[in-house]
């Protein structure tokens, strides 16, 4: 591991400000990610700023409805927070699917929307890799594709964003509240991670030194008939292959509103629009979810070695919104 | 770059100067010579590191120590009281759940933690209702719970049925 530099810092507004004058450092939150990459040589800051103690650790109640969780609020809090398992419970399983139980009490709501992928390739100093090294080439894309992308991915770069409890957020319209050098700004986490393009190196629309203080969820009625379902390749304690979040609302027989979102086959988490504006109003049934789904996915373009995951995904996607259309009745 | 450090660890308060690269579990081996916490694969994968960090069950070889100034540790070797062993220790060595040993006191500490965490009534990714008040320790939810704890001798069909009868 490199050296580095340490330092606490009193509020965030410092930690901002020291981080914009230090074009190498890092924001330091539980570290489960970070510590690890710096570990592998893949993270090489020269100075850690630890904020594990400067945002929130709380989750509160938003006037009008919604609630706020802090940035520091460790992933087994949330997910055990009696009101996010009444009123998000997709969210709650998304965290519970994620990690392992002693990475889940370190681990906080900032740095998991923000953990780095675990592409093969990525974590591997001595491969090329875009990501971590811009110009080096891709080394996935000629390798192993199990993990790897589905949509949206580019001839730079095919990795896929590692996080479960991002998907379930995406789905939910949640928004991120963040503190930099130009000042405070809300985005919401569909817009928070990017498609790789040109530059995968950048896995989010945050500029360096941008601190992400708290995530809110808006209120949503319905959301309280969400359910989070992951596809891996052991019963526990792995990434996703593919994940869906989803929360349904029926009105009798027909869809009057949905939320649908998929984790494991894009460089981002991936809002499945094209699929839920073919749901709303449509009949609940198991053809008409094939058919939303199979929308969705046409834009599809697997690798030989991840094709599986464009009927895995169709088939979760299905199966997730029988069970809501079971549970809503 | 050196940093100074204050741990306490099974009760006793150590102050030491650490490089800041080094994690919670090399300032526990290394420095202060406990070495109950074993490094296995030092990635966060194993759970063989596995220490209660502020009372919580957690992964020391992804702990910066220099982050975790003032925390209070707990470690296989400070679970018993005197000669009493630990209820969990106990049932390990009633249902033989070990073999090497590696990941033994990892998995005790997880044990632990993970027992608390069913005290406060968290939820898993094996608890069917998410509003459930008193969670049902079954085998399922004992696997589901302990999935950060790998071994390698695959004594998991002792680990669960001990970690069951603490349980019972």
């Amino acid at each position: 591991m490199q050296p580095f530099r340490y330092q606490r810092v009193a509020d965030v507004a410092e930690a901002v400000t020291v981080l914009a004058e230090a074009p190498r450092g890092a924001f330091l939150g539980g570290g489960t990610n970070l510590v690890d990459l710096m570990r592998l040589g893949v993270a090489t800051p020269d100075l850690l700023v630890d904020v594990r103690r400067l945002t929130s650790d709380r989750i509160e109640e938003l006037a009008g409805g919604g609630m706020r969780i802090g940035a520091a609020v460790s992933n087994s809090d949330l997910a055990a927070d009696r009101r996010i398992r009444q009123r998000y419970p997709a969210l709650s399983e998304a965290v519970l699917s994620g990690a392992s139980g002693q990475l889940r009490n370190v681990a906080t709501t900032g740095g998991n929307l923000l953990q780095r992928t675990r592409c093969v390739y990525f974590q591997n100093v001595t491969t090329g890799c875009n990501k971590r090294e811009p110009g080096s080439g891709c080394s996935a894309i000629e390798g192993y594709h199990r993990e790897l992308a589905i949509l949206g991915a580019s001839p730079a770069c095919v990795a896929t964003h590692p996080s479960d409890m991002a998907v379930a957020m995406a789905a939910l319209d949640a928004v991120v509240r963040t503190h930099g050098p130009d000042g405070q700004r809300a985005i919401p986490v569909t817009e928070l991670h990017r498609l790789p393009g040109e530059q995968p190196e950048w896995d989010t629309i945050l500029r360096h030194g941008e601190l992400i203080t708290a995530v809110e969820l808006p209120p949503l009625g319905f959301a309280a008939n969400s359910r989070f379902r992951k596809v891996r390749d052991r019963a526990s304690y792995a990434f996703a292959l593919v994940s869906v979040a989803a929360a349904l609302d029926l009105a009798g027989s027909v869809v009057r509103d949905v939320r649908l979102a998929l984790g494991g086959v894009a460089h981002k988490p991936w809002r499945a629009t094209k699929a839920e504006e073919m749901l709303r109003g449509g009949p609940a049934t198991a053809e008409h979810f094939r058919a939303a789904a199979e929308a969705e996915l046409a834009d599809a373009r697997p690798l030989p070695g991840n094709a599986f995951k464009v009927p895995l995904a169709r088939n979760v996607i299905v199966a997730t919104l029988l069970d809501l259309t079971e549970a809503a009745r | 770059m050196d940093a100074e450090v204050t741990l306490r660890v099974n009760g006793l308060r150590h102050q030491l100067v650490v490089d800041t690269r080094t994690s919670l579990l090399d300032a526990l081996r290394e420095r202060l010579g406990i070495t109950s916490p074993k490094k296995g694969c030092d990635h966060g994968q194993c759970g063989a590191c596995t220490v209660l960090l502020d009372g919580r069950r957690a992964i020391s070889c992804l702990a910066l120590a220099v982050a975790h100034d003032g925390a209070e540790v707990t470690t296989a070797d400070g679970l018993a009281d005197g000669d009493d062993l630990h209820p969990v220790q106990r049932a390990f060595i009633e249902h033989d759940a070990f073999q090497c040993g590696f990941c033994t006191p990892g998995q005790i500490m997880s044990a632990v933690g993970m027992l608390h965490e069913v005290e406060a009534g968290w939820p898993s990714a094996a608890t069917g209702d998410p509003l459930v008040e008193r969670v049902a320790l079954d085998e399922d939810e004992i696997r589901e719970r302990m999935s950060g704890n790998l071994c390698r001798c695959g004594a998991y069909a002792n680990i669960v049925p001990a970690i069951a009868q603490v349980v019972s």
